[in-house]
């Protein structure tokens, strides 16, 4: 048989394309399942991180039932609407008009005290990044952060899922008076004092930013719902987010102790 | 199929083990996958679980090519073995993402590179497609081996020096250099000094063994 004519090649080129495409497709659709649920443990995993609790892959299930206690699904004007904010996408959320978004919030209730998680989506510098950020009950401390993402840098902008970049976001306020100045990963180092940035990481210029304006608009998306639930709280206080001072006091201490 | 029988590991093959250490490295000596020898070495894990993974790709699809060399028409021989590796290399991220999720958030976008990486195509064209299988697979892990020698001795460098640490443990920190006024060098962090690190291996390389040295 003479390998070389054309009529060969077409068949060869013909049978090879049906067997590999049969033999990826079987291996995709059969690994659809293992893979869907590792990525659900692990969206588990990363939201109970958030408030400070590390739980092993297998157990995340568990653990998350016991911890968050509520998850609420938003629209653009902060009403709560139906639906399962877990399975929210926000990958594809993000494309659509700001209006026509859904924006999740998790609830969780430990020690006596409220944190709410919200889930974080932006882009890096090769791909999407995201992560949850968790706040106080007063909806301006930040007590945790974890980052993830799918295809920066090792070394640079891949240093965002590691403790020490996400550790120094405790205890930053994202509220300046009534008004969000969000967190700011800046160069040239922060201190103590600055309430509103953390350090970048030194060749991840880009990432850095990309965290920086993530964070900056998902936490725009949820005001109007931290206002009402600030006026739930405090009916006789304004409605507006009034950051009162010596909750502002406060958050100054607990910073001050944990760095 | 040539016929002769030959031990297993033979000379000839042992040779085929080891001469990508030395005198045939793909990447001081031949040049080739500087790319990802680049584009990996910032810290030792990520450039490990490169090596291997390169290891059994090459490995593998030198035997898959190896076993078809006869079938393939040569007019597209190179969309053949890209098709291979390409497949190969998908069906490893899957199966990683499937049970060793870890794994493969680690490897992330490397997996994708293998498929570019010339070492793999380099080897299917100039060896696997002339050679038998078993040749063929020495050949492959011989290469990658060589390959991922070279990926981390550079990763080392630029570990230790760029961030203070060995396979993420702080080495610098727990000696006390820092307390003496050392500092760590941010420029190992970037792709240029992966280049020089390889630049100097394939110096060192060659003055210790002239008969690498191209004649003027």
């Amino acid at each position: 048989m003479d390998i070389n004519k054309n009529t060969y090649t077409f068949q060869f080129a013909g049978i090879m394309v049906v067997v590999v495409a049969a033999l990826l497709s079987a291996a995709a659709i059969s690994l659809k399942p293992f893979q869907d649920r590792n990525v659900e443990l692990e969206k588990k995993q990363n939201i109970l991180a958030s408030v400070g609790i590390t739980v092993e892959r297998d157990s995340a299930e568990k653990v998350y039932a016991d911890n968050i206690k509520k998850e609420v699904l938003l629209d653009a004007n902060g009403n709560e609407i139906e639906g399962s904010a877990f399975d929210v996408d926000l990958a594809k959320e993000l494309k659509k008009d700001r209006e026509d978004q859904q924006f999740p919030l998790f609830i969780n209730e430990a020690d006596g005290t409220t944190r709410y998680i919200i889930p974080l989506r932006g882009k890096g510098l090769w791909g999407p990044i995201w992560g949850y950020l968790a706040l106080e009950e007063d909806l301006n401390t930040v007590y945790g952060a974890v980052f993830d993402h799918k295809t920066e840098t090792p070394g640079l902008g891949a240093e965002i899922n590691k403790e020490s970049f996400q550790e120094p976001f405790k205890g930053k306020t994202i509220f300046e008076g009534s008004e969000l100045v969000s967190i700011k990963v800046a160069k040239g180092g922060t201190t103590a004092q600055d309430y509103h940035k953390v350090d970048a990481i030194s060749g991840g210029t880009v990432t850095s930013d990309g965290v920086t304006d993530m964070l900056k608009e998902r936490l725009s998306n949820y005001l109007t719902y931290f206002e009402k639930l600030q006026a739930n709280a405090k009916p006789t206080a304004e409605a507006a987010p009034a950051i009162a001072p010596e909750i502002e006091e406060t958050n100054t201490d607990s910073t001050q102790t944990i760095n | 199929m040539s016929g002769n029988k030959e031990a297993l590991l033979s000379k000839k093959n042992v040779k085929l083990l080891k001469e990508p250490f030395n005198d045939n490295n793909p990447i001081t000596v031949q040049v080739l996958g500087v790319c990802s020898a680049l584009a990996i070495t910032v810290q030792l894990k990520p450039a490990i679980v490169m090596a291997i993974s390169v290891m059994a790709v090459l490995a593998v699809a030198n035997v898959v090519i190896s076993l078809m060399r006869n079938l393939i028409p040569s007019r597209i021989r190179i969309i053949v073995q890209l098709v291979v590796v390409a497949s190969l290399v998908i069906l490893v991220d899957q199966v990683l993402k499937a049970f060793v999720y870890d794994v493969s958030k680690e490897l992330s976008v490397f997996v994708g590179l293998i498929i570019t990486n010339c070492i793999i195509m380099g080897r299917l064209e100039a060896f696997a497609m002339a050679q038998t299988p078993w040749k063929s697979f020495l050949d492959g892990l011989g290469n990658a081996a060589g390959y991922g020698n070279i990926l981390i001795i550079v990763a080392f460098c630029r570990e230790l020096f760029g961030s203070g640490t060995i396979y993420g443990y702080p080495i610098v920190e727990k000696i006390g250099l820092y307390n003496l006024g050392y500092e760590n060098n941010g420029m190992m962090l970037l792709p240029p000094m992966a280049l020089i690190i390889v630049g100097i291996g394939i110096w060192i390389q060659r003055s210790r063994n002239k008969s690498l040295i191209e004649p003027k």
